[in-house]
Protein backbone atom coordinates (compact mmCIF):
# COMPACT_ATOMS: atom_id res chain seq x y z
CA UNK A 1 0.00 0.00 0.00
CA UNK A 2 0.78 3.51 -0.65
CA UNK A 3 3.03 4.64 2.69
CA UNK A 4 1.05 7.69 4.55
CA UNK A 5 3.49 8.49 7.43
CA UNK A 6 7.17 9.24 6.82
CA UNK A 7 9.81 6.26 7.87
CA UNK A 8 11.45 7.10 10.93
CA UNK A 9 14.19 8.58 9.99
CA UNK A 10 12.77 11.43 8.39
CA UNK A 11 10.13 12.05 11.53
CA UNK A 12 10.88 15.91 11.71
CA UNK A 13 12.19 16.50 15.70
CA UNK A 14 11.86 19.67 17.53
CA UNK A 15 15.14 22.18 16.55
CA UNK A 16 17.37 25.12 17.61
CA UNK A 17 15.88 28.75 18.67
CA UNK A 18 17.47 31.42 17.49
CA UNK A 19 16.14 34.70 19.02
CA UNK A 20 16.50 38.26 17.73
CA UNK A 21 17.23 40.61 20.27
CA UNK A 22 16.07 43.84 20.45
CA UNK A 23 13.79 43.79 17.71
CA UNK A 24 10.05 45.19 17.79
CA UNK A 25 8.23 43.59 15.24
CA UNK A 26 9.44 39.88 15.28
CA UNK A 27 8.22 37.20 13.11
CA UNK A 28 9.24 33.64 13.03
CA UNK A 29 10.20 31.59 10.65
CA UNK A 30 10.21 27.60 11.64
CA UNK A 31 11.77 25.97 8.90
CA UNK A 32 12.76 22.11 7.72
CA UNK A 33 16.64 21.53 8.90
CA UNK A 34 18.09 18.19 7.02
CA UNK A 35 21.89 17.78 6.72
CA UNK A 36 21.98 14.43 4.97
CA UNK A 37 26.11 13.78 6.47
CA UNK A 38 24.96 14.42 10.37
CA UNK A 39 22.91 10.78 10.36
CA UNK A 40 20.36 12.88 12.51
CA UNK A 41 16.25 13.21 11.90
CA UNK A 42 15.36 16.49 10.37
CA UNK A 43 14.15 19.14 12.47
CA UNK A 44 12.52 22.32 12.91
CA UNK A 45 14.59 25.16 13.55
CA UNK A 46 12.78 28.58 14.63
CA UNK A 47 14.41 32.14 13.61
CA UNK A 48 13.20 34.94 15.09
CA UNK A 49 13.00 38.08 12.63
CA UNK A 50 13.17 41.48 12.52
CA UNK A 51 10.87 43.08 10.08
CA UNK A 52 11.81 46.32 10.48
CA UNK A 53 14.99 45.52 9.04
CA UNK A 54 14.04 43.06 6.56
CA UNK A 55 12.76 43.04 2.80
CA UNK A 56 9.40 42.22 1.90
CA UNK A 57 9.60 38.74 1.07
CA UNK A 58 10.17 35.06 2.28
CA UNK A 59 13.06 34.82 0.09
CA UNK A 60 14.38 37.98 1.66
CA UNK A 61 14.08 36.36 5.05
CA UNK A 62 15.76 33.35 4.12
CA UNK A 63 18.61 35.10 2.57
CA UNK A 64 18.60 37.58 6.36
CA UNK A 65 18.83 34.24 7.77
CA UNK A 66 21.63 32.88 5.94
CA UNK A 67 23.62 36.29 5.76
CA UNK A 68 23.15 37.35 9.55
CA UNK A 69 22.13 34.10 11.49
CA UNK A 70 22.97 31.39 10.25
CA UNK A 71 25.34 30.44 7.42
CA UNK A 72 24.21 26.73 6.97
CA UNK A 73 20.76 27.37 5.77
CA UNK A 74 20.57 25.82 2.16
CA UNK A 75 18.10 26.41 -0.25
CA UNK A 76 18.35 27.25 -3.83
CA UNK A 77 17.85 30.85 -5.28
CA UNK A 78 18.96 32.91 -8.43
CA UNK A 79 16.65 35.52 -10.25
CA UNK A 80 14.58 36.55 -6.70
CA UNK A 81 11.88 37.81 -9.36
CA UNK A 82 9.67 34.82 -10.17
CA UNK A 83 10.97 34.12 -13.55
CA UNK A 84 13.75 30.97 -12.88
CA UNK A 85 11.75 28.93 -10.45
CA UNK A 86 14.58 28.00 -8.59
CA UNK A 87 13.20 28.85 -4.70
CA UNK A 88 9.73 26.97 -5.01
CA UNK A 89 9.49 25.41 -1.49
CA UNK A 90 6.26 24.92 0.92
CA UNK A 91 5.71 27.56 2.69
CA UNK A 92 2.37 28.09 5.20
CA UNK A 93 1.14 24.95 3.58
CA UNK A 94 1.32 25.81 0.11
CA UNK A 95 3.60 25.44 -2.78
CA UNK A 96 4.57 28.39 -3.89
CA UNK A 97 7.93 30.55 -5.18
CA UNK A 98 9.73 32.16 -1.47
CA UNK A 99 10.73 35.28 -4.09
CA UNK A 100 6.96 35.97 -4.68
CA UNK A 101 5.62 35.23 -1.38
CA UNK A 102 5.03 38.34 0.85
CA UNK A 103 5.57 37.96 4.51
CA UNK A 104 2.71 40.14 5.65
CA UNK A 105 0.50 36.85 3.64
CA UNK A 106 1.19 34.83 6.69
CA UNK A 107 -0.69 35.08 9.57
CA UNK A 108 1.27 33.63 13.12
CA UNK A 109 3.98 31.85 12.65
CA UNK A 110 5.99 31.19 8.87
CA UNK A 111 6.32 27.42 8.48
CA UNK A 112 8.96 26.57 5.44
CA UNK A 113 9.34 23.59 4.01
CA UNK A 114 11.23 21.91 0.82
CA UNK A 115 8.57 20.70 -1.73
CA UNK A 116 6.65 17.46 -0.59
CA UNK A 117 7.24 14.17 -1.04
CA UNK A 118 10.39 14.19 -2.89
CA UNK A 119 13.79 13.09 -1.81
CA UNK A 120 15.59 15.92 0.56
CA UNK A 121 19.30 17.20 -0.81
CA UNK A 122 19.94 19.19 2.19
CA UNK A 123 17.63 21.88 4.25
CA UNK A 124 14.97 23.45 1.62
CA UNK A 125 16.58 21.40 -1.40
CA UNK A 126 14.37 18.79 -3.03
CA UNK A 127 16.04 16.18 -5.41
CA UNK A 128 14.52 17.10 -8.89
CA UNK A 129 16.30 14.09 -10.85
CA UNK A 130 12.86 11.95 -11.54
CA UNK A 131 10.57 15.63 -12.80
CA UNK A 132 13.76 16.59 -14.95
CA UNK A 133 14.16 13.04 -16.63
CA UNK A 134 10.32 12.77 -16.91
CA UNK A 135 10.08 16.29 -18.74
CA UNK A 136 12.84 14.99 -21.01
CA UNK A 137 11.17 11.86 -21.65
CA UNK A 138 8.43 14.14 -23.58
CA UNK A 139 10.42 15.55 -26.04
CA UNK A 140 9.78 18.85 -24.78
CA UNK A 141 10.84 20.20 -28.41
CA UNK A 142 9.97 21.01 -31.70
CA UNK A 143 10.16 17.93 -34.07
CA UNK A 144 8.61 17.99 -37.33
CA UNK A 145 9.46 16.22 -40.66
CA UNK A 146 8.98 19.32 -43.17
CA UNK A 147 12.15 21.24 -43.37
CA UNK A 148 12.02 25.34 -41.71
CA UNK A 149 11.89 27.86 -44.70
CA UNK A 150 15.40 28.87 -45.85
CA UNK A 151 14.15 32.34 -45.53
CA UNK A 152 12.71 32.55 -42.30
CA UNK A 153 10.79 31.26 -39.29
CA UNK A 154 8.19 28.55 -39.02
CA UNK A 155 4.72 30.87 -39.31
CA UNK A 156 2.07 30.45 -37.19
CA UNK A 157 -1.36 32.09 -37.28
CA UNK A 158 -2.00 34.57 -34.17
CA UNK A 159 -5.00 31.88 -33.37
CA UNK A 160 -2.86 29.09 -33.45
CA UNK A 161 0.04 31.28 -31.13
CA UNK A 162 -3.19 32.07 -28.53
CA UNK A 163 -3.27 28.58 -27.49
CA UNK A 164 -0.02 28.46 -26.10
CA UNK A 165 -0.87 30.91 -24.05
CA UNK A 166 -1.33 29.92 -20.41
CA UNK A 167 0.91 27.12 -21.25
CA UNK A 168 4.82 29.17 -22.38
CA UNK A 169 4.12 30.99 -19.08
CA UNK A 170 5.37 27.92 -17.06
CA UNK A 171 9.25 28.13 -15.37
CA UNK A 172 9.17 24.38 -14.38
CA UNK A 173 9.12 25.18 -10.07
CA UNK A 174 7.53 22.43 -9.76
CA UNK A 175 5.43 24.00 -7.41
CA UNK A 176 2.62 21.76 -8.79
CA UNK A 177 4.05 18.53 -9.82
CA UNK A 178 5.28 18.33 -5.90
CA UNK A 179 1.85 19.40 -4.90
CA UNK A 180 -0.49 16.43 -6.44
CA UNK A 181 -1.44 13.73 -4.44
CA UNK A 182 -1.59 11.28 -7.63
CA UNK A 183 2.25 12.27 -7.97
CA UNK A 184 3.11 11.38 -4.58
CA UNK A 185 1.46 8.48 -4.81
CA UNK A 186 2.50 7.37 -8.22
CA UNK A 187 5.43 9.50 -9.07
CA UNK A 188 7.26 6.75 -10.82
CA UNK A 189 4.80 6.36 -13.31
CA UNK A 190 2.22 9.18 -13.82
CA UNK A 191 4.15 12.14 -15.15
CA UNK A 192 3.20 14.93 -13.15
CA UNK A 193 1.33 18.09 -14.06
CA UNK A 194 4.17 20.22 -14.84
CA UNK A 195 5.29 17.92 -17.50
CA UNK A 196 2.08 17.11 -18.56
CA UNK A 197 1.74 21.00 -19.30
CA UNK A 198 4.71 21.24 -20.98
CA UNK A 199 3.66 17.86 -23.17
CA UNK A 200 0.62 19.77 -23.59
CA UNK A 201 2.20 22.80 -25.19
CA UNK A 202 4.14 20.78 -28.22
CA UNK A 203 0.30 18.77 -28.75
CA UNK A 204 -1.18 22.54 -28.95
CA UNK A 205 1.34 23.85 -30.75
CA UNK A 206 0.26 24.04 -34.82
CA UNK A 207 4.22 23.54 -35.89
CA UNK A 208 4.71 20.91 -34.68
CA UNK A 209 4.29 17.61 -36.90
CA UNK A 210 4.46 14.96 -34.42
CA UNK A 211 1.28 15.42 -32.78
CA UNK A 212 0.23 11.66 -33.08
CA UNK A 213 3.30 9.98 -31.57
CA UNK A 214 3.07 12.76 -28.32
CA UNK A 215 -0.61 11.40 -27.82
CA UNK A 216 0.63 7.85 -28.25
CA UNK A 217 3.31 8.35 -25.64
CA UNK A 218 0.87 9.81 -23.40
CA UNK A 219 -2.10 7.31 -23.27
CA UNK A 220 -1.04 5.12 -20.52
CA UNK A 221 -2.85 4.42 -17.68
CA UNK A 222 -0.59 5.97 -15.54
CA UNK A 223 1.54 8.22 -17.26
CA UNK A 224 -1.30 10.75 -17.87
CA UNK A 225 -4.48 8.84 -16.46
CA UNK A 226 -3.47 9.53 -12.60
CA UNK A 227 -5.03 12.91 -13.18
CA UNK A 228 -8.22 12.89 -11.53
CA UNK A 229 -8.76 16.58 -11.33
CA UNK A 230 -8.03 17.04 -8.00
CA UNK A 231 -6.96 20.50 -8.83
CA UNK A 232 -4.55 21.28 -6.30
CA UNK A 233 -1.95 21.62 -9.23
CA UNK A 234 -4.26 24.79 -10.60
CA UNK A 235 -4.32 25.89 -7.44
CA UNK A 236 -0.94 26.41 -6.14
CA UNK A 237 0.53 27.37 -9.48
CA UNK A 238 2.52 30.45 -8.60
CA UNK A 239 2.51 31.75 -12.06
CA UNK A 240 -1.23 31.60 -12.00
CA UNK A 241 -1.44 28.78 -14.42
CA UNK A 242 -4.10 25.78 -14.95
CA UNK A 243 -2.24 22.29 -15.40
CA UNK A 244 -5.51 20.74 -14.82
CA UNK A 245 -6.72 22.36 -18.21
CA UNK A 246 -3.86 21.61 -20.12
CA UNK A 247 -3.96 17.89 -18.70
CA UNK A 248 -7.79 18.00 -20.11
CA UNK A 249 -6.80 19.03 -23.21
CA UNK A 250 -4.61 16.14 -24.08
CA UNK A 251 -7.62 13.69 -22.69
CA UNK A 252 -9.65 15.83 -25.38
CA UNK A 253 -7.16 14.78 -28.11
CA UNK A 254 -7.03 11.30 -27.49
CA UNK A 255 -11.25 10.97 -27.13
CA UNK A 256 -11.09 13.72 -30.72
CA UNK A 257 -8.98 11.30 -32.42
CA UNK A 258 -11.08 7.64 -31.42
CA UNK A 259 -14.38 9.55 -32.31
CA UNK B 1 19.19 -1.06 -5.62
CA UNK B 2 19.32 -0.12 -8.95
CA UNK B 3 21.62 2.15 -10.38
CA UNK B 4 19.34 2.44 -14.02
CA UNK B 5 19.53 5.97 -15.02
CA UNK B 6 16.50 8.53 -14.07
CA UNK B 7 15.36 9.17 -17.88
CA UNK B 8 15.36 5.26 -18.14
CA UNK B 9 13.41 5.15 -15.37
CA UNK B 10 10.98 8.08 -16.16
CA UNK B 11 10.99 6.28 -19.40
CA UNK B 12 9.90 2.66 -17.83
CA UNK B 13 7.88 0.10 -20.21
CA UNK B 14 7.06 2.75 -22.75
CA UNK B 15 2.88 3.86 -23.11
CA UNK B 16 0.80 1.05 -22.51
CA UNK B 17 -1.50 2.59 -25.63
CA UNK B 18 -4.64 2.71 -23.84
CA UNK B 19 -6.44 4.50 -21.09
CA UNK B 20 -8.77 6.98 -23.08
CA UNK B 21 -11.16 3.70 -23.74
CA UNK B 22 -11.30 3.52 -20.07
CA UNK B 23 -11.36 7.56 -19.07
CA UNK B 24 -14.39 7.49 -22.02
CA UNK B 25 -16.57 4.62 -20.81
CA UNK B 26 -16.02 6.22 -17.25
CA UNK B 27 -17.93 9.24 -18.56
CA UNK B 28 -20.20 7.74 -21.03
CA UNK B 29 -21.61 5.61 -18.31
CA UNK B 30 -22.17 8.34 -15.41
CA UNK B 31 -23.73 9.83 -18.43
CA UNK B 32 -26.09 7.21 -18.63
CA UNK B 33 -26.53 6.93 -15.00
CA UNK B 34 -28.00 10.68 -14.84
CA UNK B 35 -31.65 9.76 -16.01
CA UNK B 36 -31.51 5.87 -14.63
CA UNK B 37 -30.67 7.23 -11.21
CA UNK B 38 -33.33 9.92 -11.45
CA UNK B 39 -35.63 7.31 -12.37
CA UNK B 40 -34.51 5.03 -9.89
CA UNK B 41 -35.10 7.20 -7.36
CA UNK B 42 -38.42 7.80 -8.50
CA UNK B 43 -39.85 4.72 -8.98
CA UNK B 44 -38.22 3.80 -5.24
CA UNK B 45 -40.19 6.53 -3.92
CA UNK B 46 -43.35 5.97 -5.88
CA UNK B 47 -43.45 1.98 -4.64
CA UNK B 48 -42.12 3.00 -0.78
CA UNK B 49 -45.56 1.63 0.64
CA UNK B 50 -46.45 -1.02 -1.97
CA UNK B 51 -46.45 -5.10 -1.11
CA UNK B 52 -45.08 -7.22 -2.90
CA UNK B 53 -47.87 -8.28 -5.01
CA UNK B 54 -47.95 -4.47 -6.74
CA UNK B 55 -44.14 -4.26 -6.62
CA UNK B 56 -43.88 -7.64 -8.60
CA UNK B 57 -46.72 -5.91 -10.82
CA UNK B 58 -44.69 -2.82 -11.53
CA UNK B 59 -41.71 -5.07 -12.19
CA UNK B 60 -43.32 -7.27 -14.44
CA UNK B 61 -43.72 -4.77 -17.20
CA UNK B 62 -41.23 -4.77 -19.92
CA UNK B 63 -40.19 -0.82 -19.66
CA UNK B 64 -39.92 -1.12 -15.61
CA UNK B 65 -37.75 -4.34 -15.60
CA UNK B 66 -35.66 -3.38 -18.80
CA UNK B 67 -34.72 -0.07 -16.73
CA UNK B 68 -33.73 -1.66 -13.70
CA UNK B 69 -31.30 -4.12 -15.59
CA UNK B 70 -29.75 -0.74 -17.57
CA UNK B 71 -29.57 0.64 -13.89
CA UNK B 72 -28.20 -2.12 -11.98
CA UNK B 73 -25.53 -3.30 -14.76
CA UNK B 74 -24.65 0.56 -15.69
CA UNK B 75 -23.79 1.23 -11.51
CA UNK B 76 -21.53 -1.77 -11.48
CA UNK B 77 -19.91 -1.49 -14.76
CA UNK B 78 -18.94 2.57 -13.59
CA UNK B 79 -17.98 1.14 -9.75
CA UNK B 80 -15.82 -1.72 -11.58
CA UNK B 81 -13.93 1.22 -13.56
CA UNK B 82 -13.81 3.42 -10.82
CA UNK B 83 -12.45 0.59 -8.17
CA UNK B 84 -9.70 0.21 -10.39
CA UNK B 85 -8.51 3.87 -10.95
CA UNK B 86 -8.39 3.15 -6.70
CA UNK B 87 -7.03 0.08 -6.60
CA UNK B 88 -3.87 1.22 -8.66
CA UNK B 89 -3.58 4.48 -7.32
CA UNK B 90 -3.23 3.03 -3.47
CA UNK B 91 -1.91 -0.85 -4.14
CA UNK B 92 1.50 -0.50 -4.80
CA UNK B 93 2.52 -4.56 -4.35
CA UNK B 94 1.90 -5.94 -7.72
CA UNK B 95 0.73 -9.39 -6.66
CA UNK B 96 -1.74 -7.90 -4.60
CA UNK B 97 -2.28 -5.38 -7.19
CA UNK B 98 -3.05 -8.03 -9.48
CA UNK B 99 -5.34 -10.24 -7.08
CA UNK B 100 -7.40 -7.58 -6.11
CA UNK B 101 -8.19 -5.93 -9.26
CA UNK B 102 -9.53 -9.62 -10.65
CA UNK B 103 -11.39 -10.18 -7.07
CA UNK B 104 -13.12 -6.70 -7.76
CA UNK B 105 -14.15 -7.59 -11.14
CA UNK B 106 -15.16 -10.86 -10.78
CA UNK B 107 -17.56 -9.56 -7.84
CA UNK B 108 -18.58 -6.93 -10.05
CA UNK B 109 -19.62 -9.49 -12.82
CA UNK B 110 -20.94 -11.97 -10.16
CA UNK B 111 -23.55 -8.93 -8.78
CA UNK B 112 -24.42 -7.49 -12.18
CA UNK B 113 -25.15 -11.34 -13.10
CA UNK B 114 -27.38 -12.06 -9.83
CA UNK B 115 -28.83 -8.58 -9.76
CA UNK B 116 -29.98 -9.16 -13.55
CA UNK B 117 -30.99 -12.52 -12.55
CA UNK B 118 -33.13 -11.52 -9.48
CA UNK B 119 -34.74 -8.91 -11.50
CA UNK B 120 -35.89 -11.39 -14.04
CA UNK B 121 -37.29 -13.78 -11.61
CA UNK B 122 -39.12 -11.00 -9.96
CA UNK B 123 -40.14 -9.84 -13.27
CA UNK B 124 -41.47 -12.47 -15.27
CA UNK B 125 -41.22 -15.67 -12.67
CA UNK B 126 -44.05 -17.30 -11.24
Amino acid sequence: MVDFALPPNSRVQPGKVYKAAGAKRVKVFKIYRYDPDSGANPRLDSYEIDLDNCGPMVLDALLKIKNEIDSTLTFRRSCREGICGSCAMNIDGTNTLSCLKPIEDIAGEAAIYPLPHMPVVKDLIPDLTMPYAQLASVKPWMQTQTAPPPDGERLQSPEEREKLDGLWECILCFCCQTSCPSYWWNGDRYLGPAVLLQAARWILDSRDEMTGERLDALEDPFKLYRCHTIMNCTKTCPKGLNPAKAIGAIKEKLIERRL
Amino acid sequence: MSLKSAVGRARGLGSAKEGAGHFWAQRVSAIFLIPLSLWFAVSVMGLSHADYATFKGWMGKPGNATLMVMTVITVLYHAHLGLQIVIEDYVHCEAKKLVSLIAMKFAAVFLAVFMTVSILKVAIGA
